[in-house]
């Protein structure tokens, strides 16, 4: 019981520092975590929808692609804060002992505030937009639940193995490089189903892009493919929710195996 | 388990893998998938520790640099895992190790004193209850909505005592020598500090390697050293035991070269000769002239093994002519004092130079010698007080 106090009184304490000192120093402070949304959807817009004309046809393409960029964002944020939690604690470990995970559960709550912040930009827009909401916007909650999830589990493990191997760090950049283009964020899905209809079905089932698009089907249900519409069986759900739970189970028996010796291996 | 027990270490077992070359990235493996990974030397660092710390006890574990007690104290706090062996700890353990972990500079002292609270596993609630007493205890009351790193780092390190003292109300408190350092007004409040944990009957585990505040505060030690628990029990039978291994050592490396010695030769200690009784020390130096020197100043210093410069003098302070020494010649002096040394071991460091400091021979350590007294004082001398109380 008290080691959970513990675990708790940390993790409130890490995630708040974490807030304070992310736009310590900088004069608009945190203006910047909705400005900087604004700004990428400024960019998108432009771009995207003004000049290259995607999605012409879709109803509120624009929108959609920025809900898919600030998903996007928090995974890439989640994961390369997990990657080098433990390490840049190095400090902290050596000198005190605490449990460990909570610095890596720290980092994502706070990537976590940070999608939230983002999100009421998104919904600001989503109401320039004049999108009618319905009620199965609701699935969000599950999906963003599903994408924490996702996005500790490779904290964890990406953590642990890069206090051993120090290449993770340049072997994950790309691998989120690739992931990027590799997920029907900045094209529609809809473009890969007419060019191979199975490159489509292989894409969904990767969680990120299953959710991406999930959220964005919750928020404009009409003419978005999603796992179901790809495979015409929801039940194909079962397998990105799989894959997030194994490796969920793979990286926290990988992280409490090698969490007792941090201290010493860093 | 005995519920007087506070702290049972129980047959630790330490080893360090010590890789020759660290394997740290992928392409090691893979570039050489069939060569042994990595040729990694087993150290030894702690072999078949066993003690116990009772309830209310000040417990002193001792022993020289390098001799695990670093090891045994981060495993007794939770950081390292022994490879053998266990240690339970009966209620809550704050460790001191270092003052102010994860201070960071760009937070205001107040901020601070929450988050390293929280490090500690102290709630805000908590926290709260104690941050007048915590700010009053630093004497910081006009800096604390101050960014840390606009603070003195004496600043720093009386904030960063004064959270760890007001508020580690624990059950077993580890601390580590690192805590004494500092200015001799700090050092004075960590005593006062330590005097009250004990007039308190707090457990405390306490590890140093200087015996003056060993000897003041414990009630039972451990001696640690290559690993192995050397002695332990009586703080007197251990201090001594403690006092022996630097014996020990001495006569271990007599014969190699020992200390730092350096200068041109032209006049050199040949050989050094030691006797110590409680009333009188006597010293004696064989000096001999490789080349002709006219009046050389030969000089004497003790330190003690911290290092501390205790006494010193030479030729010319004492207004002694040394005289001229032809090549060849050979002589014997001798510097004799009476003993005032306080309880503690002691370094001799002979010297010859010439009237503008050129040195001719420079030997630091060339003789150690222990000085065990009826009764020890904190202070490097003891000269025999007398005091008189009129009536």
């Amino acid at each position: 019981m008290s080691r959970y106090r513990y675990s708790i009184i940390l993790l409130r304490q890490l995630v708040i520092t974490d807030f304070k000192l992310r736009y310590k120093g900088s004069v608009l402070g945190y203006v910047w975590s909705l400005l900087k949304p604004l700004a990428l959807f400024a960019v998108l817009y432009v771009v995207f929808i003004h000049f290259l004309k995607f999605g012409a046809d879709a109803p509120h393409a624009a929108v959609l692609l920025l809900v898919g960029v600030v998903l996007w964002n928090y995974f890439t944020e989640v994961t390369s804060n997990g990657l080098s939690a433990i390490v840049s604690k190095g400090d902290l470990m050596r000198k005190l002992s605490f449990p460990r995970y909570v610095i890596v559960v720290a980092g994502s709550f706070s990537a976590l505030i940070n999608l939230a912040i983002n999100l009421v930009v998104v919904g600001f827009f989503l109401m320039l937009n004049g999108v009618v909401l319905s009620w199965s916007v609701l699935w969000i909650i599950p999906l963003i639940v599903e994408l924490f999830i996702l996005g500790l589990a490779i904290a964890f493990l990406l953590s642990a193995l890069y206090v051993k191997f120090r290449d993770v760090t340049y072997i994950w950049e790309l691998f989120l490089q690739a992931g990027f283009y590799a997920t029907p964020i900045l094209y529609p899905i809809s473009l890969v189903m007419k060019a191979s209809p199975t490159a489509a079905q292989v894409m969904i089932l990767n969680p990120v892009a299953q959710i991406i698009q999930d959220v964005r089907a919750s928020i404009v249900p009409t003419g978005t493919p999603t796992i179901t519409t790809i495979f015409s069986n929801p039940y194909m759900h079962m397998v990105p929710i799989a894959i997030v739970g194994f490796l969920g189970i793979i990286s926290v028996v990988y992280f409490k195996n090698k969490s007792a010796g941090f201290a010493e291996d860093i | 388990m005995n519920d007087e027990v506070a702290v049972s270490v129980k047959d630790v077992y330490k080893n360090f893998r010590l890789p020759h070359e660290k394997v740290d990235s992928v392409k090691g493996i893979f570039a050489h998938p069939f060569k042994k990974r990595s040729k990694a030397e087993t150290q030894h660092a702690l072999k078949d520790i066993s003690f116990e710390v009772k309830k209310g006890e000040f417990f002193g574990i001792v022993g020289r640099n390098g001799s695990g007690k670093s090891t045994l104290l981060k495993i007794i706090a939770g950081i390292y895992q022994p490879t053998k062996g266990n240690v339970h700890v009966n209620g809550r353990l704050v460790p001191f190790i270092e003052l102010g972990v994860g201070f960071n500079p760009e937070l205001t002292g107040r901020e601070n004193v929450f988050l390293n609270g929280a490090l500690m596993g102290f709630s805000n609630k908590e926290i709260k209850a104690k941050y007048d007493a915590i700010v009053d205890f630093a004497e910081l009351e006009r800096f604390m909505d101050q960014k840390l790193k606009n603070y003195s780092s004496g600043m720093q390190v009386r904030l960063a005592f004064s959270v760890a003292t007001i508020l580690a109300e624990s059950d077993v408190l580890l601390i580590d020598e690192v805590l004494a350092v500092g200015d001799a007004d700090f050092q004075r409040k960590c005593f006062n500090y330590f005097k009250k944990l004990k007039k308190e009957k707090k457990t405390v585990i306490f590890v140093s390697h200087d015996m003056g505040a060993v000897r003041e505060y414990c009630d039972r030690v451990v001696l640690i050293d290559e690993g192995q628990v050397q002695s332990s029990g009586d703080t007197q039978k251990v201090a001594r035991a403690y006092t022996q291994l630097f014996l020990n050592q001495e006569e271990r490396t007599a014969a190699a070269h020992q200390g730092k010695r350096w200068g041109d030769t032209k006049i050199q200690t040949k050989s050094v000769k030691l006797s110590v009784t409680d009333k009188l020390i006597t010293f004696e130096q064989t000096i001999k002239a490789n080349e002709t020197v006219e009046d050389p100043i030969i000089g004497i210093r003790i330190r003690s093994v911290s290092g501390l410069e205790v006494m010193g003098t030479n030729s010319r302070i004492e207004g002694v002519q040394s005289g001229i020494w032809n090549k060849g010649v050979s002589r014997v002096v001798t510097w004799s004092f009476p003993n005032i040394l306080s309880d503690g071991e002691y370094f001799f460091d002979p010297s010859i130079i010439d009237a503008s400091s050129h040195v001719y021979d420079w030997w630091d350590e060339a003789s150690m010698f222990r000085i065990k007294k009826e009764r020890s004082l904190p202070y490097p001398a003891d000269p025999g007080f007398l005091i008189k109380i009129a009536k």
